[in-house]
């Protein structure tokens, strides 16, 4: 760990507000999230989470409220959150014109971390893109570059991660390659801030889930606290017909990695 | 966090400069106006213009030096722009580093970028048949009034980089730069010039500059024209870095 980890939640944000113009798109938002999570917080297009993880990445600042990540506070010890934090952004924030390798041996560079080029070494082992190491980005396919991206993301060990919108706009099969780098990372003690607004990845990985509607928290709970908030489920009886995603996993050849029901992710856990 | 300003601008410059290095084409497309505006005057119009005793290809390089800059300093913002758009710039901002490290790389770059494009152009007008006499200190001069006017020209260059909504914006602002030269003394003497347009041509940036690096080109003395060159450059780099830095603030609020 680049910084000590901090006793109480790995983020904290109270009352933050945030408006642009006439436009107000937080409207007090209050979450915890505490240390080794993952907490999704889940929402449909401008309901403001992309503007919370900038807030909470110091490349905003809120009008109202507090926010503190690692236990430093967003607005008067931003250096101290850019220690405790990497932010993978809404679009894989890659360089194009470099190689993956190259790419990672940056990052690792601009974290002053000693042998660049192991760690980059390393990282595209473990994301299964040593043979594509030494090729320009510019020719990977969009879940090389994600999974690049959130390669990046992870040099350098930061307590806390955000990923903002990390499967946005990939296929069945790169998006359960990022779910499970996600939770190999939270299996390392890592807190991981994810916004999302698919539903279903919310109930893969996160150990919480918020749902931000029109700037505010308007649900916060665990997924069967959640649940629990609708009339119990029916019994009834129905066909098991395999959904269009399982037909492809499985065509494909992936359907070992692709249960997407969650046999195999229960057992990771 | 300033601790590691040198070596975190040192890294990032790598990554611009690679960019620069793996797309030549940049470097192309910077010299090739100013080689084509080149080619035309010495063989087309710098017949028919009256320049007394100084070759015409001596006369008009300094204009064409200028014009090479302006048109190089589009991609400084073209790169800069695509830095921002792609989300780069933000992670570079997310992350404990110097963060005007960021900057610093690309107006390093833009001055690299740009020595190579003048160095092209000066040895197509070799090819051409220009010849000086200048010695070491001249040369020196010239190195460091163009360097300065391509500072001054990066800086701005900057502000569209980092405030543009297109591409097309980020680079567009350059095209009066590029000609800027004309209504100048860096193909015609301005003598000829009908009475507010060679007011103009007279009191513009660009005819203090071309007379300055034209003089030492062909061993006159530079008179005062070397302070109001100087001056220019170092005026626009101060207005040029002041909004620059403003636009800058804006983005990383």
């Amino acid at each position: 760990m680049t910084a000590q980890s901090v006793a109480g939640p790995a983020i904290r944000v109270r009352g933050l507000e945030k408006s642009y113009g006439k436009l107000d798109v937080l409207r007090g938002v209050d979450l915890d999230v505490a240390p080794g999570s993952i907490f999704a917080l889940l929402g449909s297009n401008g309901a403001g989470k992309t503007t919370t993880v900038r807030i909470l990445a110091t490349l905003l600042t809120g009008d109202a409220g507090t926010a503190s990540v690692n236990g430093f506070d967003v607005a008067t010890q931003p250096a101290n959150v850019r220690e405790s934090i990497s932010l993978t952004g809404q679009f894989a924030a890659v360089d194009e014109i470099l190689s993956g390798r190259e790419n990672l041996v940056l990052v690792a560079r601009l974290r002053h971390l000693k042998d660049p080029g192991a760690i980059a070494d390393d990282l595209l082992r473990r994301f299964s893109l040593s043979e594509a190491g030494a090729r320009r980005v510019s020719t990977y396919s969009g879940g090389m570059r994600r999974r690049l991206d959130i390669a990046m993301s992870l040099i350098g060990n930061s307590p806390v991660i955000f990923l903002d919108e990390p499967t946005a706009g990939l296929d069945p099969e790169a998006r359960i390659e990022v779910w499970d780098a996600v939770r190999e990372l939270a299996g390392q003690g890592t807190t991981v801030l994810l916004t999302t607004q698919y539903l279903e990845e919310a109930e893969q990985l996160a150990d919480r889930i918020a749902i931000l509607h029109q700037g505010r928290i308007i649900v916060n709970g665990t997924l069967s606290e959640l649940k629990q908030l609708f009339p119990p489920a029916k019994v009834e009886y129905v066909e098991k017909q395999p959904t269009l995603e399982e037909i492809f996993l499985a065509v494909i050849g992936r359907a070992d990695k692709g249960d997407a029901t969650g046999t195999k992710t229960g057992g990771q856990k | 966090m300033t601790a590691h300003f040198f070596s975190d601008t040192a890294a990032l410059t790598g990554r611009t400069l690679r960019h620069v290095t793996r797309s030549m084409d940049t470097i192309i497309t910077t010299v090739i106006t100013p080689v084509a505006m080149m080619l035309m005057f010495v063989y087309v119009f710098g017949g028919a213009i009256d320049t007394g005793s100084v070759p015409y290809v001596v006369y008009m390089l300094p204009g064409i030096l200028l014009m090479t800059i302006a048109s190089g300093i589009s991609y400084t913002a073209y790169r800069l722009f695509t830095d921002v758009k792609s989300g780069i710039f933000e992670r570079f901002q997310s992350m404990p580093i110097a963060r005007s490290g960021v900057l610093w790389a690309h107006v390093i770059t833009s001055l690299v970028a740009n020595l190579i494009a003048l160095v092209l152009v000066v040895g197509v007008a070799v090819l051409m048949g220009f010849r000086s006499g200048a010695g070491v200190s001249a040369w020196l001069a010239v190195a460091g009034i163009l360097l300065l006017f391509t500072l001054a020209l990066t800086w701005l260059a900057v502000i569209p980089g980092l405030s543009a909504s297109s591409v097309e914006g980020a680079g567009a602002f350059a095209y009066p730069l590029i000609f800027l030269p004309f209504v100048s003394s860096a193909f015609v003497p301005t003598g000829t010039m009908p009475g507010p347009v060679r007011w103009f041509a007279e009191h513009q940036p660009v005819t203090s500059i071309v007379d300055t690096i034209r003089a030492l080109f062909t061993g006159h003395p530079v008179g005062d024209d070397i302070w109001t060159a100087l001056a220019w450059c170092v005026g626009i780099l101060v207005v040029a870095y002041g909004f620059a830095m403003t636009a800058y603030r804006r983005k990383i609020a």
